[in-house]
């Protein structure tokens, strides 16, 4: 059987809205059944999505969708390469519509679309059930959102039925890619170790550039040429669902083993379990082989028996985050940005503890409580940005640390500079497990 | 004997879930991976992230892939939840498991990348 290519064309809401095209006339330049696929999903983002939804009934989808959309969907119409993607996220309707929109600009070929529903739990019916499964972890929190990560079946059903585009909600990362490789091989739904192996493929392609030469650079140690233009990835993926990693033609970057493995652990715990709504990927006994210029198999992944439940992510309104940053340069800087943070703290004392770092000297190691920094040499770097942050629950306690910080223009130490603050919402996450039958997930096509 | 910091013997990448991070170290070379796991334990990471107080750190090896991944738990002062980090992810923390020193024979200091 004809193997499936499947291309990435963005790793999270935010990424590049050039990187498709490459892609796209890569996959028809190789030939066959090709799918393109978007992630663009964080878990944060759908949370954020549900909340504009709320204020705005059309909004609620991938904030860039046009951009990422218009530049391929003529080339796809025309040669068949097939879109799925979650960027519907909180609205995989509207998403569908302003696809619509597109293809009626571009006089391209109208699309068949499918969405995939039943992601939400979030209503009423669900409650009682998430509240069990969270225990304690729910008590007294004001659930924002609350969506279950569902697999690839509905996607592949949406497939076989004729769909050219198939929009989601929150799908498992992975299961873009095995819902086409369902669709495409029919292997059984308790095919372990090919939904295992194409889940593996799914992951190396789930964040776009990080198996490419993305997020890997480091000179002198990991050389990538032409980071600037940084090729996506493509998988060729076999009937046994093993695959063989290659890049967009003509673009940047570099794929070669120490990328594969970088991204293959990436946010992976237990590589002999690694969890998805289709099946336990067991990577333990996994390897890569060079086949060529930019291109690394992945061979030796193995499948077990999927999760009972299905994964939830529960988001509620979390308080306030207040920062604030100054600079100093010269003489003296680094005791003066210091000098600015004990401020700070002696300010705000009542309100709760106020984390502290100078940027240019230790700003991302330590730890909140400030026992990292605490322990820190002073130094006489010349060039340095304090920064404080503070939680609170309450605004206007909140809103303190901000005006403190502006207020080191004349109250603080000399020569301070280039105030910048921030003042934003925060959202506060749990996860629980629902029974697969309380949260069925299905696919409409979008009229 | 040569004492070197890990990163010159592998690289790795650091993953996040809640207060959870995982970060995995890859040898550059498999001659390398037996000296990365003899020195590189769960007890020297959990020393090395001892000022965030980890509840736990767990070590898997990928024998054929000449790697290890540490998960370590509430690590991230509640991660993107409560952190007050600018790197709420933890995404920087790789590079802190890679200052860890490791010491290799002469013989394949060659191996080595950087330095």
């Amino acid at each position: 059987m004809h193997p499936l290519l499947v291309g990435c064309a963005a790793g999270f809401s935010g990424d590049r809205t050039d990187a498709a095209l490459p892609v796209v006339e890569t996959l028809i330049r190789r030939g066959g059944p090709s799918v393109l696929i978007f992630e663009t999903l964080a878990e944060r983002t759908l949370a954020l999505a549900q909340l504009a939804r709320k204020s705005d009934p059309d909004a609620g989808y991938e904030p860039l969708l046009e951009d990422l959309v218009r530049p391929i969907l003529a080339r796809c119409m025309e040669k068949g390469v097939r879109i799925v993607s979650n960027f519907g996220a909180a609205n995989p309707r509207g998403a569908a519509r302003v696809i619509r929109k597109i293809a009626s600009e571009l006089g391209c070929r109208q699309p068949q679309i499918a969405v995939v529903v039943g992601d939400d739990v979030s209503a009423t019916q669900h409650r009682d059930a998430l509240l069990a499964s969270l225990g304690d972890a729910g008590n007294g929190i004001d659930i924002a959102s609350a969506n279950a990560y569902q697999g690839a079946e509905p996607i592949a059903d949406a497939l076989r039925a004729g769909a050219d585009i198939v929009v989601t909600g929150r799908v498992a990362d992975p299961s873009l890619t095995v819902g086409p490789a369902l669709a495409h091989f029919g292997w059984a739904a308790d095919d372990w170790d090919r939904l295992g192996r194409a889940t593996m493929a799914g992951h190396l392609l789930e964040c776009g550039a990080q198996v490419t030469g993305g997020y890997y650079a480091d000179p002198g140690y990991k050389d990538v040429p032409d980071l600037a233009h940084v090729g996506f990835p493509i998988a060729e993926i076999d009937s046994d669902g093993h695959c063989v990693m290659t890049k967009a033609d003509a673009t940047g970057g570099v794929l070669d083993e120490h990328t594969m493995k970088e991204q293959l652990l990436y946010e992976v715990h237990d590589p002999s379990a690694y969890l998805t709504p289709d099946v336990t990927a067991d990577i333990s006994d996994a390897h890569v082989e060079t086949r060529g210029a930019n291109t690394v198999a992945l061979r030796g992944v193995r499948g077990h028996a999927r999760p009972p439940t299905l994964k939830v992510n529960v988001f509620y309104e979390h308080g306030w985050l207040a920062e604030g940053e100054i600079s100093y340069a010269g003489h003296g800087a680094e005791r003066r940005a210091r000098l600015a943070g004990e401020v700070i703290r002696e300010r705000l004392r009542e309100c709760g503890p106020v984390r502290v770092d100078v940027i240019g000297v230790t700003s991302l190691f330590g730890d909140d409580a400030g026992k990292w920094f605490g322990a820190y040499p002073a130094g006489d770097a010349l060039d340095v940005r304090l920064r404080v942050a503070m939680n609170h629950a309450d605004k206007r306690t909140a809103e303190r640390l901000p005006r403190e910080v502006t207020a080191l223009y004349t109250c603080g130490p000399a020569g301070g500079g280039g105030v910048r603050t921030s003042l934003r919402k925060r959202l506060g996450t749990v996860s629980c497990a629902l029974p697969r039958e309380l949260a069925p997930a299905w696919f409409e096509f979008v009229e | 004997m040569i004492t070197v910091p890990l990163h010159r013997a592998a690289h790795g990448r650091t993953g996040d879930k809640g207060n959870r991070s995982n970060i995995s170290v890859i040898a550059w070379d498999p001659a390398l991976f037996p000296l990365i796991v003899e020195q590189i334990t769960e007890d020297a990471v959990a020393r090395q992230f001892s000022h965030r107080a980890p509840s736990r750190v767990a070590r898997y090896l990928l024998p054929k892939l000449h790697a290890m991944n540490f998960v370590i738990d509430d690590v991230l002062d509640g991660g993107v939840n409560d952190s007050l980090n600018l790197d709420s992810h933890g995404k920087s923390l790789s590079y802190l498991l890679l200052e860890l020193p490791l010491t290799v024979p002469a013989d394949l200091a060659p191996l080595l990348r950087g330095g």
